[in-house]
């Protein structure tokens, strides 16, 4: 597998410049003769296409929910980050470069970094131009906050529904473009495969979800915009069906899988209460602005948290990291807050829980306020917990949230297939092992909107003249043979358990063995117990119904199916990489002091994953990571 | 706590459908109404059966996926919440619970309690929308938003698209779906350029879609999972009616 990054030449400022007054232009009346194909419909996918259709190109659109809108960008809650320097804060670019570069713990290349946060001013441009109603001070101009891992308040948000409201930004210029003529929409529609001519994305195979038919789809690129595999843990904060099955079946096909092991846990979740439950629900990072972190100092300590006296309270974050407290890094939040839960020290029914807690904030500013910055958090707190957190204290928990890892792509965030590409969370790129809260939204809406329009046309530039596309080849047709049956063959096994069943034993199993801690020993025993379930899943599992009509229990087998894949790889990439960095803590590896021990001179690369065929081990490509521009230091936050 | 349940189920948009008999004898009072749902599907499916389809997704109040009508209400007993945010804990043991799908022409059934609510964004297609291109955007703090504008215009922005306000309304009316939107819109500095053809087209394929009219009941704002206000359908009439009128000057 050959890894170009194609990284422009220059000075780290001048290379996004350079690149865009280089690179390939297709013609206006060029643009209407090429297809792309866009799967997903979040904000890397909604921005894409429409950015495509506003440009001229013919655009397909995919997405597995019944309406673009639904995509699980619309979950995320806190904002999205830019260096306007608004605040007048010492911010710049050059600043979010540094910290997004240092909260991934220098485990990402730094020319994608920088023009992540040199193109962030111009995504809270195009959001107001849109009509998407971010926060305001009373003078009309907008208003931001603080997020972790940063000393400069540069989160823009829109209540608690950050996402909601940039992705609806999206969805309209998406939908604009449908009524032009410009998107063709599919949803409820499931890629299945892609579709590979002469070594080059041609294609894909899809299911028309609600009929169950199988449909062949031809373009001169396609897009991949499918989202995080964070759901591959079962209990996370994604939607039920968040899925890595497009990338998956992507890297079968050829594509390199980078970092599969580098997966955040966030720190503020609610906790889970019971073996039925479907998902973790995250309370925003943002509520760390105002809320204060502890447990009691005393263990399996039993009474209610107003009657503990503040001194004998432990507030750990503001203990251990007194210079970024309460707004320390996710990944650091999560271990600090397990190793106190594993000490005996959680709250609440299950003992597995921390306090996070507004009696300060509301002292100090009053409910009102504070119910205008969070009110539909605390809103959404009662519901499921039937709580009033302005009262008495939340109770939150780590839980799966984002995938650091995913394809590997290059500067222009093409993948190891030519005319594949990969954007949003669905791609390893600017976030090394840990990602900062509100840089999120920040990459999805980037790539979509300012980076994948220029860096695909130099792709697509070569491919005028060539053949018509058409679906009517021996590679389509094989492509759509071998997903008929494998569907076939989920619907004929007739065992007695369910896809669900094999999700929540695969999520268990890497929660305790490839989670917030990992050791050689866990690793080496978890893929042993993956080959045996995956083994097991093929004998023993029940999907009533065929494939030829509407089929929830078979979108889910499917997917589980290649949870039970990449769940490997995950474990390789972990069990590979001995040391500690970001969210992939090894406890072989760690300081006297407990914080993770980086290895600078063995491990400063990214590990890509080539596909070796079923059932064999997978193999180990290495991109070396250079630092120019700056040294990477001992990440501390203290 | 023992909960018998009558539920939907329907082959397809054109089969007949009928309610069917379940019964779960042990629900934990914490766990979801789709939490539920998901222990009754999953003893379905061991013992070979077809699952009941049902839309969901995020599962935390904001997709938009979820909805149904329980106990004949959209998203169930509790006030400002989807379906998904109900918890059995609202529910007593013993307590028969009635599970439909959202019905109204303009949401066709597609199986069992899940339905086609893509008229929805055909009515974003029509004009739900600021036509600008990537790329073309001023600084955004070139156009100051006063505060309170900008917290009114959130409030309209806060639909979700679940269309419990359809499925409660004895005219089935998309009317607070689409005032929402318009009214975000027509609030905001930037999306009053494009005000009046904005409230017309999208009115039209509102009634396009088989949609009913408003007859200001106030049922849609009750069931509103995110509280959106009839004062939108208020704000969407005037910006109407000013549309037609300047139109015929």
């Amino acid at each position: 597998m050959k890894l170009d990054t194609k990284i422009p030449e220059g000075p780290l400022t001048e290379k996004w410049s350079r690149y865009k007054a280089t690179c390939r232009l297709v013609s206006p009346n060029n643009k209407k003769k090429l297809k792309v194909i866009v799967v997903g419909t979040g904000l890397a996918g909604s921005s894409a296409a429409a950015s495509f259709a506003e440009m001229g190109y013919e655009v397909a659109s995919f997405c597995f929910q019944d309406s673009p809108r639904r995509a699980h960008s619309v979950a995320a809650q806190g904002g999205v980050n830019a260096s306007k320097n608004y605040q007048n804060d010492g911010d710049s670019a050059f600043r979010m470069f540094y910290d997004t570069l240092k909260g991934g713990d220098f485990r990402a290349r730094e020319a994608n970094v920088y023009r992540l946060a040199e193109c962030s001013a111009n995504l809270i441009d195009q959001a107001v131009a849109q009509g998407v109603p971010f926060a305001r001070e009373y003078g009309g101009y907008l208003a931001n906050r603080s997020f972790g891992g940063v000393q400069v308040m540069r989160t823009f948000y829109a209540r608690g529904q950050t996402g909601q409201q940039l992705l609806l930004g999206a969805y309209s210029a998406l939908s604009r473009q449908v009524k032009a003529g410009k998107i063709h929409l599919y949803t409820r529609h499931e890629m299945l495969d892609l579709v590979l001519e002469d070594g080059k994305a041609r294609g894909i195979i899809a299911r028309n979800l609600d009929t169950g038919e199988m449909e062949r789809h031809a373009a001169h690129a396609v897009v991949l915009a499918t989202g995080g595999y964070g759901k591959i843990y079962y209990l996370s904060t994604l939607a039920m069906g968040c899925n890595g099955s497009a990338i998956w079946r992507a890297h079968k096909k050829g594509a390199g899988f980078a970092a599969a092991s580098w997966t955040q846990i966030h720190p503020t979740c609610l906790p889970q209460s019971g073996d039925y439950q479907s998902k973790l629900t995250l309370m925003s990072e943002s509520l760390r602005n105002d809320g204060r972190i502890w447990v009691p100092k005393q263990k399996n300590d039993s009474r209610a948290p107003g009657d503990i006296p503040e001194e004998e309270r432990d507030y750990y974050l503001e203990r251990r990291y007194p210079a970024f407290g309460n707004l320390a890094p996710r990944d650091i939040a999560s271990r600090a807050a397990k190793e106190r839960i594993d000490a005996g020290y959680g709250v609440g029914p299950q003992r597995n829980a921390v306090y996070l807690d507004f009696a300060h904030a509301i002292r100090e500013y009053g409910e009102d306020k504070i119910r205008e910055r969070y009110g539909n958090l605390f809103r959404m707190y009662e519901k499921i917990t039937g709580h009033n957190a302005y009262q008495r204290p939340m109770m939150i928990s780590p839980a799966a949230h984002f995938s650091m890892g995913g394809l590997w792509v290059d500067y222009e965030l093409m993948t190891t297939i030519p005319g594949l590409y990969a954007i949003g969370e669905c791609n390893f790129s600017d976030h090394g092992a840990n990602r900062l809260g509100a840089n999120s939204l920040l990459q999805a809406c980037v790539d979509g909107y300012f980076i994948l329009p220029y860096t695909i046309g130099n792709y697509l530039a070569g491919e005028l003249g060539g053949s018509e596309l058409s679906t009517d080849t021996p590679d389509f047709a094989q492509a759509e043979q071998e997903v008929r049956q494998q569907l076939d063959r989920l619907t004929q096994i007739g065992g007695t358990r369910t896809a669900t069943d094999y999700h929540k034993e695969l999520g268990a199993l890497l929660y305790d063995k490839c989670g917030v801690q990992r050791s050689r020993v866990g690793l080496e025993e978890a893929i042993e117990e993956i080959r045996a379930l995956r083994s097991d899943f093929w004998q023993n599992l029940s999907v009533p119904g065929t494939a030829g009509e509407i089929n929830s229990e078979l979108e889910k087998a499917g997917r589980v199916a290649d949870y039970l894949e990449l769940a490997e790889v995950m474990c390789y990439d972990a069990l590979t990489r001995e040391e500690s960095c970001g969210a992939h803590f090894r406890e072989e590896y760690q300081t006297g002091e407990g914080e993770a021990l980086r290895r600078d001179e063995n491990y400063q690369f990214v590990s890509v994953w080539g596909y070796p065929g079923p059932n064999a081990e997978p193999v180990l490509h290495r991109e070396e990571l250079t630092f120019e521009e700056i040294e990477p230091t001992v990440r501390s936050y203290k | 706590m023992k909960i018998d349940l009558k539920i939907w189920r329907q082959e397809n948009a054109r089969s007949k459908g009928r309610m069917e008999d379940y019964t779960l004898s042990e629900v934990n009072p914490d766990m979801s109404f789709l939490e539920m749902l998901d222990v009754l599907n999953e003893g379905l499916v061991r013992e070979g059966k077809r699952a009941i389809e049902f839309d969901h997704d995020c599962r935390e109040g904001i997709c938009g996926q979820c909805g149904l009508f329980i106990n004949g209400r959209a998203h169930g007993p509790m006030n400002a919440i989807t379906t998904c945010q109900l918890h059995m804990r609202h529910f007593n043991d013993g307590d028969t619970i009635y599970i439909e799908p959202f019905r109204a022409k303009g949401f066709p059934v597609i199986r069992d309690l899940k339905v086609d609510r893509s008229a929805f964004d055909r009515i974003i297609q029509s004009g739900g929308f600021i036509s600008t291109r990537t790329g073309d955007a001023p600084e955004a703090n070139a156009i100051p938003i006063a505060h309170q504008d900008a917290e009114d215009a959130f409030d309209a922005a806060a639909c979700i698209g679940c269309g419990a306000c359809v499925a409660t309304c004895k005219n089935a009316s998309a009317a607070l779906f689409t005032g929402a939107k318009v009214s975000h819109l027509a609030m905001l500095p930037q999306g009053r350029p494009e005000a009046d053809q904005r409230v017309v087209q999208m009115v039209d394929q509102m009634e396009a879609e088989g949609f009913g009219h408003c007859t200001n009941t106030g049922a849609c704002e009750v069931e509103c999972p995110q509280e959106i206000s009839i004062r939108h359908i208020a704000r969407m009439n005037f910006e109407y009616n000013k549309s037609v009128i300047s139109q015929n000057e």
